[in-house]
């Protein structure tokens, strides 16, 4: 069913999204496809071959000027000085309140210029938040509206996507990227990130040349395995990798010590929450996200209570699915300390009856 | 989508086919196409009495959970075995081996709360 809301924003692929059949549903107020042709299939495309998303709706900032690392280095909890130009770095932005406000990837692209990269969800926050840091050297700039993002993801989706380059696609090690051209089209960003675990890479062009820019990657990949994938299963790829879902399993209320996120968390600069979420790290925390995996059948979701065997609570599934690779419920959720160890014994109270299950190292699934 | 005319409907997009007093249940094309790909069909009903709009069972897609309630009064007789390992029947045969439970009717008089196939048709606006 189409959803039908005023003021539903539109991503540039929207047209060919409705001409190949994709499922739109309203999505961070854009309209964006859910899926295409089944999500188990778009699943097992993207890890066995070569799928490529829209995911235009995330947001983009431009951070510019003599103030600029200053900046990043104020509002985020990872340590930007160690990026150089062509380097991408994870990380969030701790609220002031123990919290986080979103979390990033932050480019370096030169000396003073850097784009961080949002969720859709949150670019207005995101921007009000940082805006109310800057500097009077800091130029700040939202480029949201204007940019069309790929991710290209798959095992098949580096040999394809050389076609239509001359920039060295194998040796760019992950968490790295290019400007350059691609697909004909100039200061395209090539960037090897993604939300998958399966490899391959993340393109950014102006919104102008989306069309074009989808249609050729179409082109190259016709040899393989390529399909449009949806949002659904980019859920699900991501959750195999136990990565975090802003809104699901970090938040306003969570700190990245509690969310396992201590590894972009560094105290070696100043930032805010600096102080704070020192003390959590060496004190310790009292509830921490866990993947957990289904031992009796059934599939955890979004806010099911996490049980201890007197079935008494001790936490909440943030994120949980079938996992189309495993084929059996895997979740992520909060637990309290002490029954956060890999192979303790928890339950998922699914419609009020406790449904075993097991604390387990993530990713979940082996690349 | 695929509404056979053979079938009484639900308005939660449940069908039946009677068979004197017997019925087998599942869902319709149109529940299977929104709810995706269906992972789970959970039912721990078999030998109960329902009544009918009660809920008999729980279907899970891989993004969704959604209820599954009785059509009409009666007895849980058997669920459909192949649904344990290929709960996908669902999506590819909704009407066929993909149907959920047979049912012992009590109360054949419910039927005409039921929808006929051209009342759900517009319900779904196909």
């Amino acid at each position: 069913m189409e959803n039908i809301i005023e003021n539903i924003k539109k991503t540039a692929l929207n047209k060919i999204h409705h001409t190949i059949g994709g499922k739109m549903v309203e999505f961070a107020g854009y309209e964006m496809p859910v899926q295409y042709t089944g999500v188990n299939h778009e699943h097992e495309t993207v890890r066995n071959g070569m799928g490529v998303f829209d995911v235009s709706h995330m947001g983009e900032f431009l951070i510019q000027g003599k103030g600029a690392l200053e900046l990043i280095q104020k509002i985020s909890s990872n340590d930007a000085s160690k990026l150089f130009p062509g380097k991408v770095q994870y990380s969030c932005m701790p609220n002031g309140n123990g919290g986080i406000v979103d979390d990033l990837l932050v480019y370096m692209i030169a000396e003073n210029d850097y784009l961080l990269v949002v969720n859709a969800s949150n670019i207005q926050k995101d921007w009000d938040w940082i805006n109310s840091h800057k500097s009077f050297d800091t130029k700040t700039t939202n480029i949201s509206n204007n940019i069309c993002l790929l991710a290209v993801q798959g095992p098949k989706a580096l040999q394809s996507l050389q076609k239509l380059t001359t920039i060295n696609l194998i040796d760019m090690e992950y968490y790295t990227f290019q400007i350059g051209e691609f697909a004909g089209i100039t200061n395209a960003i090539i960037s090897a990130t993604g939300y998958t675990g399966a490899g391959g890479f993340e393109i950014y062009v102006e919104n102008q040349y989306a069309e074009k820019l989808w249609n050729a990657i179409f082109e190259a990949g016709k040899d393989v395995d390529i399909k449009p994938i949806g949002l659904a299963a980019r859920d699900t790829l991501r959750l195999e990798m136990g990565f975090c879902l802003y809104g699901n399993d970090i938040d306003d209320a969570t700190s990245p010590i509690e969310a396992g996120l201590g590894w972009i968390t560094k105290f070696t600069k100043n930032f805010v929450d600096s102080n704070f979420l020192k003390t959590q790290k060496e004190n310790g925390v009292t509830q921490k996200l866990v993947g957990f995996e289904m031992v009796d059948k059934g599939i955890p979701r979004h806010d099911y209570e996490i049980w201890n065997e007197d079935n008494q609570i001790i936490g909440k599934v943030t994120s949980g699915t079938m996992s189309p690779t495993l084929k059996k419920g895997i979740g992520m959720g909060y637990v309290s300390i002490e029954k956060s160890h890999i192979g303790n014994e928890i339950f998922i109270n699914i419609r009020n009856k406790p449904v075993k299950a097991q604390v387990v190292k993530t990713p979940f699934i082996q690349k | 989508m695929k509404i056979p005319k053979n079938l009484l409907y639900t308005h939660d997009h449940e069908w039946i086919r009677i068979e004197n007093d017997i019925a087998y249940i599942g869902i319709t094309d149109f529940a299977q196409h929104e709810l995706g790909d269906i992972v789970y069909v959970e039912i721990e009903t078999v030998g109960e009495n329902l009544n009918q709009n009660e809920v008999f069972g729980t279907v899970e897609a891989v993004k969704t959970v959604s209820d599954l309630f009785l059509p009409v009064k009666g007895e849980v007789l058997e669920l459909n075995p192949k649904l344990e390992s290929n709960p996908e029947l669902v999506n590819s045969d909704p009407y066929g081996d993909g149907w959920m439970i047979k049912l012992k009717i009590e109360n054949i008089a419910e039927i005409e709360e039921l929808l006929k196939p051209d009342a759900y048709a517009s319900l779904i606006g196909a």
